[in-house]
């Protein structure tokens, strides 16, 4: 059975039909992707499945759990984690605070454990610090821990993102533009981070991306978005020569 | 010049609680020398419990502002709130015959609790609105609690507790029945039982919770809210329950210093200069002023700013013009890039830790 099961989702924003009768099927382990010229509709796609938008119609499984409509938090209690296109850390945070945000459901202690100090209070501290610099260490940002994540280098913010969102521990990692704003070295380093992830934590990835280099090269699937409708479903290769799919991105 | 790196890092950030732990313990000990020896004007003491009075305020403030993110401008209405149910509380328990420090730890405990119930009804639908909107509407509750103050009254005679909003007749009381709370006129005869070292422990008591709740799960949750709502959603924080926990524990610690307010005046009424928006602008800028997000900043600006206009008194007319002269040139040199790196090179933090990163 597959990890995400998306049938006829639709959603419309006044007279505009952002979505229509969108369908996908991740397998657990896949690395998916969803491209499409600006304005398909890609990232509102993201925003249904996360929870951000209700959509007006249609069917999204995770796992065999109906999570359609859902509100955010519960769906990523389910298990899906997102990046965000515009970068959204916690400026004011540290590098490891941001990723102890991320571990927040996975090592729960009251507030009174806090205020009063428990043992409780220091030992979940304490395995959320290792489990976080474990995640930072997968992302070679172990050495910055200290800095406010607003003075990273714009690679290693998207980097800090990831593994906030893989501290969730989610089933499913959706990236939005993960190259976006990159340089070639940047994009080809993240490249073989996002298969890393892929095989270390055995993660089934959905990501949205216009490097054609970055999608050709990682995802073993494609979809295409064209004016909300899918185009184009399929092995990346196959996808990549559809006449359809040249048209759309390159015109007559 | 932003600062490069976070002091909220666990071990720093309970290095820098302790320092300001500290700070408070040696301020209280030369204080005390200094009233000792008969070295303190008895102006300067009877300052002593205000002072306390708006630290534990502007702690209570800066929870909301510096942490929550959220601009609230009725933090009086909370202390108002805190000294009333307090100051009421004492005032029926004052013929029992009940243990006066018992008595006075209930109240404490009564006045903190009734502002943490108003902070959170307050809150429930006050949260949902950002911004402005919150800024207008803790405003007007303020203001609401102040006046809802001046037109109550209470009484107690042998029947009970007799309730009225018009006047001091309409209670039907009894002969010997006795006035708790007499509309404009407040509550009088509180007993005087604040005191510094009451004031210093609950500073500490406060500090101890913000400090300790901020450097935790929940501290850093809501941080998250602060810096980005939709992110701190995306991984599963409830956004609404911490928003609302913050919020409530914020109004609860203004409460006690409502509680101490109360306990330090024999007459408590609700008026513009005391329980007024004026008095919740004062504690913003205590907070703007000592630093968002710094509890010790906060105390530090409360202090300075609660003593000038006492200090200032000798020039009596140019006493506002010169206070108003010293806020603005403290709010331009207290974040002045010069300033800022000076503090950090010249900081406590650097004598307590071995090695000292440099700032870029």
């Amino acid at each position: 059975m597959a990890l995400l099961e998306v049938k006829n989702l639709s959603i419309s924003f006044g007279g505009l039909r952002a979505v229509d009768s969108f369908e996908i099927s991740i397998q657990k382990g896949q690395l998916y992707g969803l491209i499409g010229p600006n304005g398909a509709g890609k990232t509102t796609i993201f925003n249904m499945l996360t929870g951000v938008y209700k959509p007006d119609s249609g069917i999204i499984q995770l796992d065999g759990k109906d999570i359609t409509g859902k509100k955010t938090i519960d769906i990523n209690k389910a298990g899906v984690a997102r990046t965000f296109q515009n970068i959204r850390l916690f400026k004011e945070q540290s590098v490891l605070d941001n990723v102890k945000v991320g571990l927040h459901n996975s090592y729960p202690y009251s507030a009174l454990a806090s205020v009063l100090r428990l043992p409780k209070y220091y030992k979940a501290e304490k395995e959320m610090n290792e489990k976080a610099r474990e995640l930072l260490k997968v992302f070679g940002l172990e050495d910055k821990e200290n800095y406010l994540a607003s003075n990273l280098p714009y690679g290693a913010q998207r980097k800090l993102e990831i593994a906030r969102a893989l501290a969730t521990n989610p089933k499913l990692l959706l990236l939005d533009e993960p190259a976006a704003g990159m340089n070639p070295n940047e994009t080809k380093e993240l490249m073989e981070t996002i298969r890393f992830v892929r095989d270390e934590f055995d993660m089934t990835i959905l990501l949205i991306e216009h490097d054609m280099k970055l999608v050709s090269g990682i995802c073993e699937e494609l979809t295409v978005l064209n004016f909300g409708q899918v185009l184009a479903q399929g092995k990346t290769k196959d996808v990549l020569n559809d006449p359809k799919v040249i048209t759309a991105y390159l015109g007559e | 010049m932003k600062k490069m790196f976070d002091k909220n890092n666990t071990k720093k950030a309970t290095r820098d609680s302790f320092v300001t732990y500290g700070i408070v313990i040696l301020v209280f000990i030369i204080v005390q020398v200094m009233v000792g020896t008969g070295s303190m004007s008895s102006l300067m003491q009877g300052l002593l419990v205000p002072l306390c009075i708006y630290s534990i305020a502007a702690i209570g403030l800066n929870l909301c502002v510096g942490y929550l993110g959220e601009l609230s401008l009725g933090h009086a209405g909370f202390m108002c709130v805190g000294a009333f149910s307090s100051a009421f509380f004492t005032k029926y328990m004052v013929d029992t015959g009940m243990n006066e420090n018992l008595r006075f730890v209930l109240a404490i405990i009564i006045g903190t609790l009734t502002a943490a119930l108003f902070g959170f009804l307050i809150g429930i639908p006050v949260l949902r609105l950002q911004g402005d909107y919150l800024a207008i509407v803790t405003l007007a509750f303020g203001e609401i609690i102040k006046n809802v103050m001046n037109v109550l009254y209470v009484g107690k005679d042998s029947k009970g507790l007799h309730f009225s909003v018009s006047d001091a007749s309409a209670l039907k009381m009894e002969e010997e029945g006795k006035m708790i709370i007499n509309g404009p006129k407040g509550i009088t005869g509180t007993p005087h039982q604040a005191s510094f070292v009451i004031g210093i422990i609950l500073i500490l008591i406060s500090l101890i919770i913000v400090y300790n709740l901020v450097n935790s799960r929940t501290g850093r949750a809501v941080m998250a809210i602060r810096d980005n709502r939709i992110a701190a959603e995306s991984v599963g924080i409830p956004v609404t329950k911490f928003k609302l926990m913050a919020f409530t524990i914020s109004a609860a610690v203004a409460g006690t210093a409502g509680v101490l307010y109360a306990h330090n005046l024999s007459t408590l009424t609700a008026l513009p200069a005391n329980f007024g928006y004026n008095m919740s602008i004062m504690l913003l800028v205590f907070v703007v002023l000592g630093g968002m997000g710094s509890f010790r900043g906060s105390m530090i600006a409360a202090v300075l700013l609660t003593m000038l206009p006492e200090v200032l008194r000798g020039l009596s007319d140019y006493r506002m013009l010169i206070y108003a002269i010293v806020l603005i040139a403290m709010m331009l040199f207290n974040w002045a890039p010069k300033s800022i790196e000076w503090r950090q090179r010249h900081s406590l933090k650097g004598l307590f830790s071995k090695k000292t990163k440099g700032v870029q």
